[in-house]
């Protein structure tokens, strides 16, 4: 027991990371990525999106948790067709500025707001809460099945607030089980479950839960879906598998995904925001700020954490 | 520790080593007081042990060389002759109608204020008073809640719940009062064990639910009480437990009629309005220190009432067991609980075996 491991010393990475940013922020035209080729790959085998269309936009948003201003006048459009990623260390406000677009901020007590966000050119707040709630719709860090059938789990989401009677397979409507069908290929959860619908949803994979929910949260029809880090409870298959998702889900409704791995924004990112300390340092497309960050705070961050 | 190391191929197994426990500490180490404290302690639970299979054993025994099964299917009939006296057949159907009044008034009420409590009031100044309410409800002896009841139901304006005398006095005393002051014995279970219940529910379940764009009414009424079925129907049953056991209400409010004696009038409203019995008032009755003075009868009868509340208890341990479960969908419990789960009209999520 005398040789006991004596843990490394604690690296002060943000100094080191510099040097190697530098490289890559020298590519002369952006297509080489200081990322393992995978996520290239990943990233170059998206599909091409039709066309693109802002649905939300962001104006000079300031989010407050009673006296302490989270985000700061934040500016930014949600388009469908492309993912947005909020990339930025803990506390930077990435998560508070995501549940302000649905207005889950209101839950809590002592949130404030400044600023205008609005869905299809309409201010949110002139909007019924639980309407804009079914038209921007939500994917939580942890998967968060409810406790019922796969089936119910779906089927509460598609009604807009009683789930239809007779819940039991023989008294369902063809157009429910259509719908909930339909959410659930959406969610690529269909074949894996379609044997048996009426398995509690408790006793499927974290993977296969977290694809119930989104399944559950595209089953309204939402024009805007809001991930909060979606994959940090999963193991890599499953995040593979959710990443190809949203991926192809891009062009039927608008993305954004809150993550802390980096690669990950890279993989699935069109556009990528990074956020410090409530200000938003910098916008635009992946490529562009994962190879040539124009902010010295981007530099370092994404420097860092690819160290 | 370090010798598996295998610099090629796979790594050799490292010698075993015994996890033996170290000898435990001899309790003649130990000071004389914590000694005699043991001592103490192994004694009382011994003692209860006993005392518990004595119970049952003798009641058992006592029980069946009593029981007969005419006993159980005869009304008793006022004799002097004990062979011609009859049997409990009223009393047990009164056990049982009680029971069912009570706890149809107790489970809606005490969902709802659970419900209340936990999901809206939280920590307002009128959840903490409906909390100690329920608390002062839950420790007030059960024979001055049967005073306050007869004072309260013995009011003319609510005659209409209770058998009147011939000369229109109204008596306070039937079904329904009774029922109506049993409830409250039951309610701050059925309370405690929901709150129990809704605090298991992790808070992203009921966001997740808000992010569907529901309201809170639609996620209490789909998502909370489906989930918190088994710990509504272990409160319920836990209530009928002590519905069943209560002695002083059935003498005060259920009028102390051995048989039971609707009032003329439509059937089921004058059951209800009626007068009767309980397994408990009958041991009473017949009991060495009761009018009757008929004591096989009385342990016959007790020992019925004990089987009924052991078969609660044993309900409720199953109920618990399936609460524990991850899965609450499965079938098992809610075949105890269906009865319940009509009254709140909460369907099952799916049928048995299907």
């Amino acid at each position: 027991m005398t040789d006991q491991v004596t843990p490394p010393p604690v690296r002060r990475i943000a100094v080191e990371r510099e040097p190697r940013v530098a490289a890559p922020t020298a590519s002369p035209n952006g297509t080489t990525a200081p990322q393992p080729s995978a996520s290239a790959r990943l990233r170059a085998e998206r599909p091409p999106v039709g066309s693109v269309r802002e649905r939300m936009r962001v104006e000079s948003v300031w989010l407050a948790y009673g006296d302490n201003w989270v985000v700061r006048d934040v500016s930014l459009p949600v388009r469908q067709g492309e993912v947005l990623a909020l990339i930025g260390a803990s506390g930077s406000g990435k998560t508070t500025l995501l549940r302000s677009l649905n207005r889950l901020t209101e839950v809590t007590a002592g949130a404030a707001r400044a600023g205008q966000i609005s869905l299809d050119g309409q201010e949110i707040h002139g909007l019924e809460v639980n309407a804009l709630r079914r038209r921007v719709s939500m994917v939580f860090q942890q998967p968060n099945p409810f406790p019922m059938s796969i089936f119910d789990n779906v089927a509460y989401a598609l009604a807009e607030q009683s789930p239809p009677r007779g819940r039991r397979r023989r008294r369902r409507s063809a157009e429910l089980e259509h719908a909930v069908n339909d959410a659930l290929r959406r969610a690529g959860l269909y074949e894996e479950v379609a044997g048996d619908l009426d398995r509690s949803a408790l006793n499927l994979s974290g993977g296969q839960q977290q694809r119930l929910c989104i399944a559950r949260a595209l089953a309204a029809q939402p024009e805007v879906l809001l991930l909060d880090e979606p994959c940090s409870a999963l193991d890599p298959i499953s995040t593979a598998t959710i990443e190809e998702l949203i991926v192809a889900l891009r062009e039927s409704v608008a993305i954004v995904i809150v993550t802390h791995n980096l690669q990950q924004a890279f993989r699935v990112a069109d556009h990528v925001a990074f956020m410090h300390l409530g200000e938003l340092v910098e916008y635009g497309p992946g490529e562009q700020v994962f190879d040539r960050p124009a902010q010295q705070r981007t530099r370092e961050y994404i420097g860092g954490a690819f160290g | 520790m370090n010798a598996h190391g295998g610099a090629e191929g796979l790594t050799p197994v490292p010698p075993r080593q015994s996890m033996r426990r170290p000898p435990r500490q001899s309790i003649a180490s130990w000071p004389l007081l914590d000694r005699a404290g043991y001592l103490l302690c192994w004694a009382t639970g011994i003692a209860l042990c006993l005392i518990a299979v004595g119970i049952v054993l003798y009641m058992l025994i006592k029980g069946i060389s009593y029981l007969r099964p005419s006993l159980l299917l005869e009304s008793p009939a006022p004799s002097l002759q004990q062979s011609k006296a009859g049997g409990f057949l009223d009393p047990i159907e009164g056990t049982f109608l009680l029971t069912a009044v009570a706890i149809a008034i107790a489970a809606p009420i005490g969902v709802a204020l659970a419900t209340w409590l936990s999901e809206y009031g939280q920590s307002s100044r009128l959840a903490r008073a409906v909390e100690s309410a329920v608390e002062i409800i839950a420790g007030t002896p059960s024979v001055v809640l049967a005073i306050f009841g007869l004072l309260v139901f013995s009011q003319s304006f609510l005659g209409f719940l209770s058998q009147n005398a011939a000369d229109g006095a109204v008596t306070g005393q039937s079904f329904l009062t009774a029922g109506a002051i049993m409830a409250l014995l039951a309610l701050p279970l059925i309370v405690g064990a929901a709150r129990e219940g809704l605090a298991q529910i992790p808070d992203r379940t009921r966001e997740a639910s808000h992010a569907l764009g529901k309201t809170r009414a639609t996620t209490i009424r789909h998502v909370l009480l489906p989930s918190i079925r088994p710990n509504i129907a272990e409160g319920v049953v836990l209530g009928m437990g002590r519905v069943i056991g209560d002695t002083a209400i059935v003498i005060i409010l259920l009028g102390g009629t051995l048989k039971t004696e609707p009032e003329n009038g439509t059937p089921i409203l004058g059951l209800l309005r009626g007068t009767g019995s309980t397994l408990t008032n009958y041991v009473y009755y017949n009991s060495p220190a009761g009018e009757g003075n008929a004591h096989e009868k009385a342990y016959a009868a007790a020992f019925v009432l004990l089987m009924i509340v052991l078969a609660l208890n044993f309900a409720v341990t199953r109920i618990s067991g399936a609460g524990n479960r991850v899965d609450r969908t499965g079938g098992g419990w809610w075949r105890i609980a269906g009865a319940q789960g009509l009254i709140l009209r909460l369907r099952p999520a799916r049928e048995p075996g299907s």
